[in-house]
């Protein structure tokens, strides 16, 4: 429906705008995109995080380009410089705080995210390159996170570098070749920090580049909305501003609220103490553990403990580590049904929840030692979050009887207002008081 | 399907039982894997939660114990001695306390290197001159460095405990950690328990059954210049904050500004819950 090529409503006024509006109408493009733009008149506050999303990034690139006009990248003075930042740069400790809290809040927002596109059934046709632009720019964050991680050159940041780089040479042949060149050497040192900080700049700008595409995709097809069901007619949508503009300005100011919460009251809760000790190749910490947002996957690799044929365990583990992020990649085929909403399919919306729950329980067991019961556990887990894409995605779609549709946005809207009793228009507020609960 | 999911169910209520089962069973062995042995207890610190701030007080008899005894033995090499206005002292008073302490400076015009007293810029200068050193004078482990460690150090909460610590806003795991460690020694270890040669036995140590460090403080160690009594807990307490002081120095400038912070946007989001209100009122949705 909606498309960029639309010559929309907008019309300048001045002199200076149809100047600029014959030549290169970007002002048009702003305003057809963040004005006119039409939203499903339904959105939920779950289709917030995009917004919030985007103002991470722009805030995790201003508060790290100015870190890095103090940072020093070398290994004999990183940690050092940090602490300086901490202490002698003005308002040093509050950068680096944003900065180290916001890589974690950006990674909360992108998981409600990713998980409200599964639940709304966001990655189905036409959306299935939107969809993947999205897990593009998830892997692109993961890169950037690791490798900021080991920029302030503490025991974690050396020995999560260390671990995460070895996996590769599980893989035969290749893997110790591609393990040297992404560490400049046979282990991490002064040429990975190098590379790695180089890289860390470099990256958060690729990921608005794919940000561009992803909403220019969006853009073309229109969001989903919590029926799943397309936009038909003009009722069935708001204009983006005003609507969607304060609905998702509010949502940005809860989130940084709770941001800022953890910056001035709970700055290191979601560290390692570990990393405030410089890195020692000489001293292995008793327990090795990634950031938060990695342990999901972590507790994955740890979990397959058992050779699979001519799959030793390790590779076994890497594999499986891999595979869980690439099978994202491929969800718009995996899923068969037709029917976009959780809300519409009572068995997928059981799975949905379970398969969250699976993956918190996930993280939580990847923070645990890799021993005894934590490895059977993390071994069932494992095995849920692969039937779930992998047999229970297909096969649900073809034996599923989904709810009745509503015909259009609009309809489902009145419809459930009407049921509920609750919502009421302008100049009808007062009309039913009784029905209110 | 149903079955299916009862099934699945069933197994995953199993799992969880047998969880506890299993630690129990690993408490049972011999030799403990997990540390410390005993969790840190949890003190009351004035710098903990919203309104926190450091008692100067307390830093000043915290530094006292760090000059005393600590400083045999644990440098402080990114805190200057400027930074000790902090703690209440004068411009006159600092430059005095500095210029107790010799400080290599150099080399000269004659290509020397030489000592001279101590400058507020100066920082904090170490018990030893280099790691090898150090590690000769303390039986192979080498004391770390204090400017950090009340952050480099804390026992991992676990589940629950952490779930509550966010809206308790407990962020003071390292001074109980160093003030359960340093009121945790000359307890007999338990029978079964196997304490290496040289090392000190200590239930909440981190890292292991016992620790390279012999016990530093006994009460009265110190004569501090407040009258206060210096007993065991009291310089343990009070070095601790000092500690939590030299890793954390902008702790009380952070939590006022978040106050502001929080206020702004916590009013700020009713403002715009309104206009949200307001303006979603002409339509149904
Ligand atoms: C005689 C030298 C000496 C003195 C004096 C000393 N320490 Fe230590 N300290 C050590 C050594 C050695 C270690 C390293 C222990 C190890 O890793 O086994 C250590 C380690 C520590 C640790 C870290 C424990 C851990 O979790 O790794 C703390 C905290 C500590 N000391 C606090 C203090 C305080 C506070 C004082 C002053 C009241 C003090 N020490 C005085 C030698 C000393
Ligand atoms: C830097 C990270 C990201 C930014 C800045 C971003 C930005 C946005 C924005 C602004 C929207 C529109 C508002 C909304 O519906 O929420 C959107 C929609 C969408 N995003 Fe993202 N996104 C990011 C990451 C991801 C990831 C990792 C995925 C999935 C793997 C993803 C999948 C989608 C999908 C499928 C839509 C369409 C939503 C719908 O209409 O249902 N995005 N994104």
């Amino acid at each position: 429906m909606s498309s960029l090529e639309h010559h929309g409503t907008y019309t300048p006024t001045s002199g200076i705008g149809k100047w600029i509006d014959a030549r290169m109408p970007l002002p048009r493009l702003m305003y057809d995109s963040f004005v006119a733009y039409p939203v499903p008149r339904n959105l939920n506050y779950a289709y917030t995080f995009g917004g919030i999303l985007s103002l991470m990034l722009v805030a995790q690139i201003l508060t790290g380009v100015v870190l890095a006009m103090h940072y020093t990248s070398d290994t004999g003075l990183a940690f050092t410089s940090v602490e300086n930042i901490m202490r002698d740069v003005n308002h040093g400790w509050l950068l680096r705080y944003m900065h180290a809290n916001g890589a974690s809040f950006f990674f909360f927002a992108v998981y409600l995210h990713i998980f409200r596109g599964m639940y709304y059934g966001s990655y189905k046709a036409p959306r299935e390159l939107l969809w993947i632009l999205g897990c593009i720019i998830y892997l692109l964050m993961m890169a950037t996170g690791f490798m900021g991680y080991v920029l302030p050159w503490g025991q974690m940041s050396f020995w999560g570098a260390t671990v995460i780089t070895g996996f590769f040479t599980a893989f035969p042949v290749i893997g110790d070749p591609i393990q040297q060149f992404l560490l400049g050497g046979y282990a991490v040192d002064n040429a990975t920090l190098n590379r790695f900080f180089s890289l860390h700049y470099l990256l958060p700008f690729m990921i608005a580049g794919v940000v561009v595409l992803h909403v220019w995709a969006l853009h073309v097809t229109g969001q989903t909305n919590p029926t799943g069901i397309e936009v038909k007619s003009k009722t069935d949508t708001v204009a983006f501003t005003p609507y969607a503009t304060v609905k998702d300005s509010f949502a940005m100011m809860v989130f940084f609220a709770i941001f800022a919460y953890f910056i001035f009251y709970l700055p290191n809760y979601l560290g390692h103490p570990d990393n405030y000790t410089e890195a020692n190749a000489l001293v292995t910490p008793a327990h090795i553990v990634p950031e938060w947002y990695f342990l999901p996957f972590y507790a994955i690799l740890r979990g397959i403990t058992f050779n699979i044929g001519p799959i030793d365990s390790k590779l076994g583990g890497v594999l499986a580590m891999f595979g869980s992020i690439a099978v994202l990649f491929v969800l718009p085929w995996l899923d068969t049904s037709k029917v976009r909403s959780a809300d519409y399919r009572p068995w997928y919306k059981l799975f949905f929840w379970i398969f969250v729950a699976d993956a918190i329980f996930l993280g939580w067991l990847g923070s645990k030692p890799a021993e005894g019961v934590y490895t059977s556990l993390a071994q069932i887990a494992t095995a849920y979050y692969f039937i779930f894409f992998l047999i229970i995605l297909p096969v649900l779609g073809l034996i599923e009887k989904p709810r009745r549709l509503p015909n259009s946005i609009t309809e489902a809207v009145l419809e459930r207002n009407r049921a509920s009793g609750a919502q009421q228009v302008t100049g009808s507020a007062a009309a039913s008081p009784e029905n209110r609960g | 399907m149903k079955n299916i999911i009862a099934m699945i169910g069933a197994a995953a209520v199993a799992l969880t039982l047998s969880v506890p089962g299993a630690f129990a069973a690993e408490e049972m062995a011999a030799q403990p894997t997990h540390f410390p042995m005993e969790e840190p207890v949890e003190q009351d610190w004035s710098f903990a939660g919203p309104f926190g701030k450091y008692d100067k007080g307390q830093l000043q008899r915290g530094l006292k114990v760090y000059t005393e005894v600590c400083s045999a033995c644990h440098s402080l090499k990114r805190v200057a001695f400027r930074n000790l206005e902090e703690l209440g002292y004068s411009e006159e008073q600092v430059k005095s306390f500095a210029a107790q302490y010799d400080i290599e400076d150099g080399p000269n015009a004659d290509g020397e290197m030489f000592t001279r007293p101590g400058l507020p810029a100066d920082h904090f200068p170490g018990p030893y001159a280099n790691e090898e050193q150090a590690k000769a004078a303390n039986n192979g482990a080498v004391p770390p460095d204090f400017s950090l460690i009340a952050k480099a150090r804390g026992v991992e909460r676990g589940f629950p405990q952490f779930i509550f610590d966010i809206f308790t806003q407990y962020q003071q795991g390292g001074p109980d950690y160093i003030h359960a460690l340093l009121t945790g020694f000359g307890q007999e270890p338990p029978a079964h328990l196997a304490v290496p040669e040289g090392l000190h036995y200590n239930p909440y140590f981190g890292a292991g059954v016992a620790l390279a460090m012999a016990q530093p403080l006994y009460g009265e160690d110190v004569t501090y210049d407040d009258g206060t009594p210096s007993t065991l807990d009291q310089e343990a307490r009070d070095v601790a904050a000092f500690l939590m002081w030299a890793a954390e120095p902008s702790l009380a400038e952070r939590k006022e500004m978040g106050f502001r912070v929080m206020i702004f946007l916590v009013v700020f989001s009713i403002f715009l819950y309104i206009a949200k209100k307001q303006v979603w009122s002409r339509v149904e949705h």
